[in-house]
């Protein structure tokens, strides 16, 4: 019994590793698309990101640097979104299959300039990443029956950025919900005139929503290439900024629901890596691709409206033109 | 709207003139900051594409996946949707094709299998974009959504049928057996070898013709059909196509369908055109570069086949650049995708307005003088 217990453990372990940049590229999404401006952009910023925090790192020799860096580079990305989308009302998704495209080829074109390893940054030592955090008393609660290994292998020994994702989720829905700045933001995704005729502007709002989703992805990159792993590698982002999409609207555009459907997504993909060419009994050798594509499954099942119902913001993807 | 009002050669000719102008401005400066000379970049890029023996072969045989990719991205556009499941649609195309070619290589002769095959890639292309069109249009899910999460649905059913039932026996890379050789298509440069020309030897093959026949189908179609003025009524106004007394649901079901067979046609040029066997991941993101063609092609088929050769020219220039330089490579090209998607899609409205207003005052002055 107890053997089964801690492989449950690592188990979720991995599924909190796994849900980490799915968490925070939600959170960019719901952010973005909440004020009305689509993200489908998510997985191109979470790859540049990535790219700069490990490039800057490799650079500099410092991991913070390189979060820095991620961070600038995914706001960047995101005032490029804004200026089209928001200032030039163009196509939101049009916009944001730019990015994803021109992410990918940038990523590779500046890396190979920067280090000529076929688009691969160096690998990392310890002090250009972060390590993991031991929470206190984790070795000694560690012995405890049951819940010592709760706290021990699962609780503790993260790096830093799985717990800013953690605490992202409940900052964006304070964010939403009990700011001004955040009912300004669900309005001008619902009722962009509404904020409009309140004397307020759309188009600084929307920058606004964009900003924080831009960086937000950039701490997710960071996350790929600096915590999780110890370099960059071409298309590392390997479609998690999809994912992440679909774990938004899954979760309605609303954050806690979304971090249910990271954690789920993540999960699956824990047990996909798990189950990889492992025999189970009945069904054989385990389809681990299908494990994999199950997320995308139901996002469209669930968009379709077969359960529940996937309602986004009024606005969403709409440019505001004020009436003369 | 009427000052800003730009003439028909400018709207079709000048705006993407300049969207591609500051896309190459852009991407010059990137090389110009990695330390290379932009103008030898450029001049490496057109030998390679056009000049070198083989070049030109290679630039149209890319130019033939764009044209199916860029077709099929344009149909969706006229009904205003969005489809950006190219990539999919054409795994799914190069399914049906190797299904066909692997049940019936050995029994039939290849002027028999090679038919149904392409009709099979059509087929499956059509049916992978058909359900999300008829999601959009019954269920009311977005097109755009749905389309992403079939590509990947796809790339994984892809990977499971290609590592399992499909793989070729006694071996272990994910790939099928090589089909009979009779259902190759034939390379041109045969043709023209047998007509006495000397030319290089390329992938171009027999798809390429069958892409411009797509493009005059796509225009006649669009433009000379019943149904293709139902189609463009849908993209100029939904509730007048309803009041006209269109079926817009089932125009959607069907826009999205031929949409995804032209996306799986691009089969033809890469499985049974070339490959002659299926593999993992032959779509090498086309299917997102048929974005690009439409855009920059104004969803015309003439402006679609020009751009097309754009890219195919940028696709074998780009492969030329990874031999002549150390620091530059053909990700350079992905790059330059992205800001023509960026300029002449995005930010498509950016110039308009101002060339409007230059126009205007042309115009003014001239009605002065006259």
């Amino acid at each position: 019994m107890p053997d089964l217990w801690i492989d449950l453990l690592h188990i979720l372990d991995a599924t909190l590793r796994l849900a980490t940049p799915l968490i925070l590229c939600a959170m960019a999404g719901l952010i973005s698309e909440r004020g009305g401006v689509i993200d489908i952009g998510l997985e191109g910023k979470l790859l540049a990101g990535a790219f700069a925090a490990a490039a800057v790192a490799s650079l500099s020799g410092f991991a913070m640097l390189g979060v820095l860096a991620a961070v600038l580079v995914g706001a960047a990305l995101s005032l490029v979104h804004g200026f089209a989308c928001i200032t030039h009302k163009g196509e939101h998704i049009i916009s944001g299959v730019a990015i994803n495209i021109l992410a990918s080829g940038l990523t590779v074109v500046v890396g190979i300039a920067l280090f000529q390893q076929g688009g691969q940054t160096p690998l990392l030592g310890p002090e250009e990443r972060f390590g993991s955090i031991a929470l206190p008393l984790a070795a000694t609660l560690g012995g405890v029956p049951v819940f010592g290994p709760l706290y021990s292998e699962l609780i503790s020994g993260h790096n830093i950025l799985v717990y800013i994702a953690l605490a992202s989720v409940p900052a964006v829905y304070f964010l939403l919900y009990r700011t001004t700045f955040g009912l300004r933001l669900r309005a001008v995704g619902e009722a962009p005139e509404a904020i409009d005729s309140a004397g307020l502007s759309v188009t600084r709002l929307r920058y606004g929503a964009v900003l924080i989703a831009g960086c937000l992805c950039g701490l997710a990159g960071a996350y790929l290439s600096i915590a999780h792993g110890a370099g960059f590698v071409r298309e590392m982002s390997a479609g998690k900024g999809f994912i992440a999409l679909a774990a938004m609207i899954f979760g309605k555009w609303r954050p806690w629901p979304v971090l249910f459907a990271c954690l789920i997504f993540g999960f699956l993909e824990a047990i996909a890596a798990r189950l990889q060419g492992t025999e189970m009994p009945v069904i054989g050798v385990v389809p681990v691709e299908m494990i994999l594509v199950l997320p995308y499954i139901a996002t469209v099942i669930l968009l379709a409206g077969f359960f529940g119902q996937a309602i986004p913001p009024r606005a969403l993807g709409t440019p505001y033109v004020k009436e003369r | 709207m009427s000052a800003t009002a730009l003439p028909r050669w400018a709207e079709i000719g000048l705006i993407p003139l300049v969207n591609l102008t500051l896309a190459f401005t852009v991407s010059g400066v990137v090389v110009a900051l990695i330390g290379e000379n932009p103008v030898e970049a450029m001049s490496i890029m057109l030998k390679g594409a056009f000049i070198y023996p083989g070049g030109l072969g290679y630039t149209l045989y890319y130019t033939t996946n764009f044209i199916f990719t860029g077709l099929a991205v344009s149909v969706a556009f006229h009904a205003m949707l969005f489809n950006i499941g190219g990539e999919g649609q054409a795994s799914l195309g190069g399914l049906g094709a190797a299904l066909v070619c692997l049940a019936l290589d050995p029994f039939l002769p290849g002027l028999i299998v090679v038919p149904l095959a392409v009709l099979a890639a059509a087929a499956f292309g059509a049916g992978w974009a058909l359900i999300p069109g008829y999601l959009q249009a019954y269920r009311g899910s977005h097109v755009v959504i749905t389309t992403i999460m079939f590509n990947f649905i796809a790339a994984g059913l892809m990977v499971g049928l290609l590592s399992g039932p499909l793989m070729r026996p006694g071996q272990s890379s994910p790939q099928t057996r090589e089909f009979a050789g009779g259902t190759n298509l034939a390379y041109l440069h045969d043709w023209a070898r047998a007509l006495g020309f000397d030319v290089a030897s390329s992938p171009l093959n027999l798809s390429f013709l069958v892409a411009l026949a797509a493009a005059l189908g796509v225009w006649i179609l669009i433009w000379r059909t019943k149904f293709g003025y139902a189609l463009r009524a849908i993209g100029q106004s939904d509730p007048a196509a309803v009041y006209a007394g269109i079926r817009v649901p089932r125009m959607i079901v069907i826009a999205m369908a031929i949409s995804g067979a032209l996306a799986g046609m691009m089969a033809l040029n890469e499985i049974l055109g070339v490959q002659h066997k299926l593999i993992l991941n032959w779509t090498s993101g086309y299917g997102f570069t048929g974005i690009a063609v439409a855009l920059m092609g104004r969803n015309h088929p003439v402006g679609i086949i020009l751009a097309s050769l754009l890219f195919g020219a940028l696709f074998q220039g780009g492969a030329e650049l990874d031999f002549e330089f150390q620091t530059i490579t053909r990700e350079m090209v992905l790059m330059i995708q992205g800001l023509i998607i960026l300029f002449s899609g995005a930010l498509a409205l950016m110039f308009t307005p101002v060339l409007g207003r230059i126009f205007a005052v042309l115009k003014a002055g001239r009605a002065r003088d006259a």
